[in-house]
């Protein structure tokens, strides 16, 4: 008999390498040094900026590897880290605070392959440097604020139905309502049993009380709601802290992960991250001249602040009320079609509101937006210097006494009622957050960490290589084109996932692949041993060999698997790492120790008559 | 061609078996003392608290750190060397009341202002108690998990003695090196865990090829006692066993001396573990199986049931 693959077999052995080397290939070409430009709230990255961005490198004397002006960003390669820091200051003054500039390593991928979707694979912070936060959301305060809000609602409610309390209050996570008579309770009873979704109401008429308990469903969706509108926050402020390609995402069911590549400061992270943008309420001061405040002649007890017209408004001092008592505020239309924002407050909130609003119908209040900015200074330090940034955002007449539900009309377009409310929301958080893990890596480490798991990945290569010839002769060669093949292959992968990083323990895994990888093939070697040992000729000992060999791989590399897929479900950061490269590590090895070897002693071995096989 | 193992003539394991359960029994109870006693050093991702990493330019005076650290209200740090003499790696408990998040970068600027040379950071790490306690859960219950898994696979595959003896074997492997890094005072950190994981994987990996074989020659042959075919089946994967342990523990060397101090302990662990689970494979397993007795009958292919046909004599 002889052993033959049809040509597909071989074709798409062929083809699979092919590709693979093809997606892992980006990886050899290394990185540029780079400055990337994106833009901040009100502004957008146009052509127009990239002409500045060109003449502002001019300027220095620089000449870039590349400027391109893609997805709303520009990225300006340059030579050196030097060129780079330059290039970024000059850009940071001469584009001002509207535009986003940060530091980027950009892989060198030459277009050709950049066009059909190749790049190398991502490194995790532990390989690059950089800052991995691990936030907690108070999802206990969370739920408070909204059971706050239930129990102000609740006692406006009862009160217009004229049905008469003891007391009503909020007890850890229930709204308790105390009834004053059997009338009241009964009548009550009735009132809120199914009144509102998502609570349910549990009786307890013994004491003539009742309780307004959240369902499973609404918790959830509490939860999910402080989790989403931290994302959104947490994203905002990363993104004033100019960091290229930051991540901020949700971990479980109370926790972000915000991971900052390159970024060393970890103190002016945190300040940042932490660093509530605030909203006031103030009423406009109509009573002393604007132009006289602008002249520099600011009336006492008032304040000038710019506002989002590009002019100046002139606000009282005294605050009615700061954006922590802001629970909701959505965007929606009035009764007219015109858009409106919708706000809810806090039970402390809505008395504010009440008090202040009562003397002052028919005045001008306004909404004051505080956060902190990135402008184009540094200190002593090298810090960036973050500036405390306040604008109006919005001015709306008091049309009557204002409670805990309120809304903002008159507002020229829905775009800006949906912005209205998305900045509302930022500077109320509903829930505080809190780091519970903190990783920071220095760049040298960074680099170190690549160079000693590049290092262990070639010895470890080299040692199994020379084993392998040594003790199996040419087939041992085979193994070693699988094995190399193999690594090609998880390569290759690696950069394909989207979602994979590579970590230290990762490079560790592939090490571990490196080692284990050759035992199916040392499976299939000794079968084919005893093959020949039980007197059969090489045709056969290779048949069989690759035969009977192959339920006891699929086996072995199964419960393997298993364990490489547990290792994901339940690992955090690096562990997940060292899972992905073992479970790509077994597939892939499969793959190579038994088509790949096969397909090479099919074509070398298997077409011809031999009598002796160099196993 | 080279051989490592002559199979000429079938090994008698299995005649050794007391004496390997005897070796192992003994080092489970070391272990298991040594693990109530000495308990684990568990590293930062378990217990949470922060570890700062800096580097200094030259050899750094590591008395001279622990006095700035004493004098500054830091007392009760854990300093020392990592990895090489300039780097210094200082570690702090969580402490009531002390806000943890901002431990790293106050001592940082602190051993900045105190040193003549630079002081360059290296890695901070913090870690809140409350994340270290999820960790051991998690790492627990992965193990369990992956046991329970590979149990199921098993039986369902094989069957449940081999299962029985494969799981046995795994647990054997897991305790054994979690007794050594206990006996040593290592480090037990999150990844030490992951590695502990890989080594059930690399241990279950050999297991599985030795049960493989003790099915396929109860299968073949039709004479023998079980104690037989178990030894032929070893003698069988004898030198795949060997080498593939070869090539594994080559590149695992590769990794504990190039690998740098990060993973060494991974390291560590699955080269120990690797070599105690080829060893466990052998004998653990097998013999455990040979324990709870497994015979022929057990692992004939089910189609062999067929009505009217007669059942194979006990043997």
């Amino acid at each position: 008999m002889l052993n033959k693959f049809p040509l597909w077999k071989n074709l798409m052995v062929i083809a699979v390498l092919a590709i693979a080397a093809l997606y892992a290939l980006p990886n050899l070409y290394g990185e540029d040094y780079a400055v990337q430009i994106s833009a901040s709230r009100n502004a957008s990255v146009t052509t127009d900026t990239l002409g500045r961005v060109e003449q502002t490198l001019e300027q220095l004397d620089i000449t870039p590897k590349g400027v391109t002006l893609e997805n709303e960003q520009i990225l300006v390669r340059v030579n050196s880290d030097v060129e780079q820091l330059q290039a970024r200051d000059a850009l940071l003054k001469e584009l001002g605070t509207n535009y986003i500039v940060a530091l980027n390593l950009a892989p060198a991928t030459p277009d050709w392959l950049a066009d059909i979707g190749a790049e190398p694979m991502k490194l995790g912070l532990d390989l690059r440097g950089g800052v991995h936060f691990l936030m907690e959301v108070d999802m206990q305060e969370a739920v408070r604020k909204i059971q706050d809000q239930m129990r102000d609602t609740v006692r406006s409610e009862l009160r217009e139905e004229r049905i008469r309390s003891t007391s009503i209050r909020r007890d850890d996570s229930d709204v308790v309502v105390e009834l004053r008579s059997a009338e009241d309770y009964a009548a009550a009873e009735q009132y809120l049993d199914n009144r509102y979704p998502g609570y349910t109401l549990i009786e307890d008429e013994a004491t003539q009380t009742l309780r307004l308990r959240m369902t499973e469903a609404k918790l959830k969706e509490t939860q999910d709601y402080a989790i989403s509108q931290n994302v959104t926050i947490l994203r905002n402020r990363v993104n004033e802290l100019g960091v290229a390609e930051p991540i901020v995402q949700r971990q479980g069911a109370e926790r972000i992960v915000v991971q900052l590549p390159g970024v060393q400061d970890t103190a002016r992270a945190k300040e940042i991250l932490g660093a509530t943008a605030t909203l006031e309420f103030r009423l406009v001061d109509d009573e002393n001249s604007l132009r006289d405040a602008e002249m520099g002649r600011v009336p006492f007890g008032s304040e000038l602040f710019p506002n989002r017209n590009g002019g100046n408004t002139l606000l009282r001092e005294d605050v009615i009320l700061t954006g922590d008592h802001i629970v909701n505020a959505t965007s929606g239309f009035d009764e007219n079609q015109r858009p409106q924002v919708s706000i809810s407050l806090d039970g402390a909130g809505g008395d504010k509101m009440s008090l202040a609003t009562r003397d002052n119908i028919g005045k001008p209040m306004a909404t004051l937006f505080i956060e902190f900015k990135a402008t184009g200074e540094r200190d002593e330090n090298d810090r960036i210097v973050f500036e405390r940034h306040a604008e109006v955002i919005n001015v709306a007449t008091i049309q009557a006494r204002l409670g805990s539900n309120f809304r903002i009309t008159g507002i020229s377009s829905q775009q800006e009622a949906q912005n209205l409310a998305l900045l509302l929301r930022a500077g109320a958080l509903i829930a505080p957050i809190q780091i519970v893990e903190e990783r920071t890596l220095g760049p040298s480490l960074g680099k170190e960490n690549i160079a000693l798991g590049t290092q262990a990945i070639l010895w470890g290569f080299i040692l199994v290589i020379f084993f392998m010839v040594l003790y199996y002769k040419k087939f041992g060669l085979v193994a070693n084109l699988a094995l190399t093949a193999n690594l090609v292959l998880i390569v290759g992968v690696m950069s394909m996932i989207p979602g994979a990083t590579l970590t230290l323990p990762g490079m560790a895994g592939i090490v571990l692949t490196v080692g284990m990888a050759v035992d199916a093939n040392v499976l299939i070697f000794e079968r084919i041993r005893e093959e020949i040992r039980d007197k059969r000729s090489p045709q056969q000992a290779i048949h069989h060999g690759y035969d009977s060999a192959f339920s006891t791989i699929m086996d072995a590399n199964i419960t393997t698997l298993i364990v490489a897929i547990i290792l994901f479900a339940v690992g955090t950061g690096p562990v997940k790492g060292f899972a992905v490269t073992l479970a790509i590590g077994i597939i892939t090895s499969m793959f190579t120790a038994i088509i790949g070897t096969r397909a090479v002693i099919n074509a070398v071995w298997g077409g011809k008559r031999i009598d002796k096989l160099s196993v | 061609m080279h051989e490592i193992i002559k199979t000429n003539k079938t090994i008698p394991f299995m005649r050794y078996r007391l004496g390997a359960w005897f070796i192992s029994g003994l080092l489970i109870i070391a272990s298991i003392v040594s693990l109530s006693v000495n308990q684990l050093n568990w590293g930062l991702d378990f217990t949470g608290g922060t570890v700062i990493e800096v580097g200094y330019e030259t050899a750094a005076d590591l008395p001279a750190v622990r006095q700035t650290l004493d004098a500054n209200g830091f007392g009760g740090a854990v300093v020392q060397n990592f990895g090489t003499q300039q780097d210094v790696l200082i570690r702090i408990e969580p402490r009531e009341g002390v806000k943890a998040q901002e431990l790293g970068n106050q001592i940082l600027s602190l051993l900045q202002a105190e040193s003549d040379g630079q002081v360059e950071m290296r890695r901070i790490e913090f870690v809140g108690p409350q994340v270290g306690d999820e960790l051991t859960e998690q790492g627990g219950l992965a193990m369990l998990t992956a046991l329970i898994c590979i149990l199921i696979y098993i039986a369902l595959r094989f069957e449940w003695r081999l299962a029985l003896g494969a799981v046995g074997a795994l647990a054997h492997d897991v305790i054994i090196t979690l007794g050594l890094f206990s006996v040593l005072g290592l480090e037990f950190d999150l990844t030490v865990l992951a590695a502990l994981l890989a080594v059930i994987g690399y241990s279950i990996n050999d297991t599985v090829v030795v049960c493989d074989r003790i099915r396929e020659n109860f299968r073949k042959y039709h004479k023998g006692t079980s104690q037989e075919i178990i030894d032929g089946a070893l003698t069988d994967t004898m030198s795949r066993t060997v080498i593939t342990s070869l090539t594994t523990i080559l590149v695992l060397m590769a990794l504990f001396f190039l690998g740098g101090q990060l993973i060494h302990g991974f390291a560590t662990a699955l080269l120990f573990g690797v070599i105690i689970g080829t060893y466990s494979s052998i004998y653990i397993a097998s013999s455990l199986a040979l324990a709870l007795g497994v015979s022929r009958e057990d692992l004939m292919p089910p189609e062999v049931e067929k009505e009217g046909e007669d059942l194979d004599p006990m043997p």
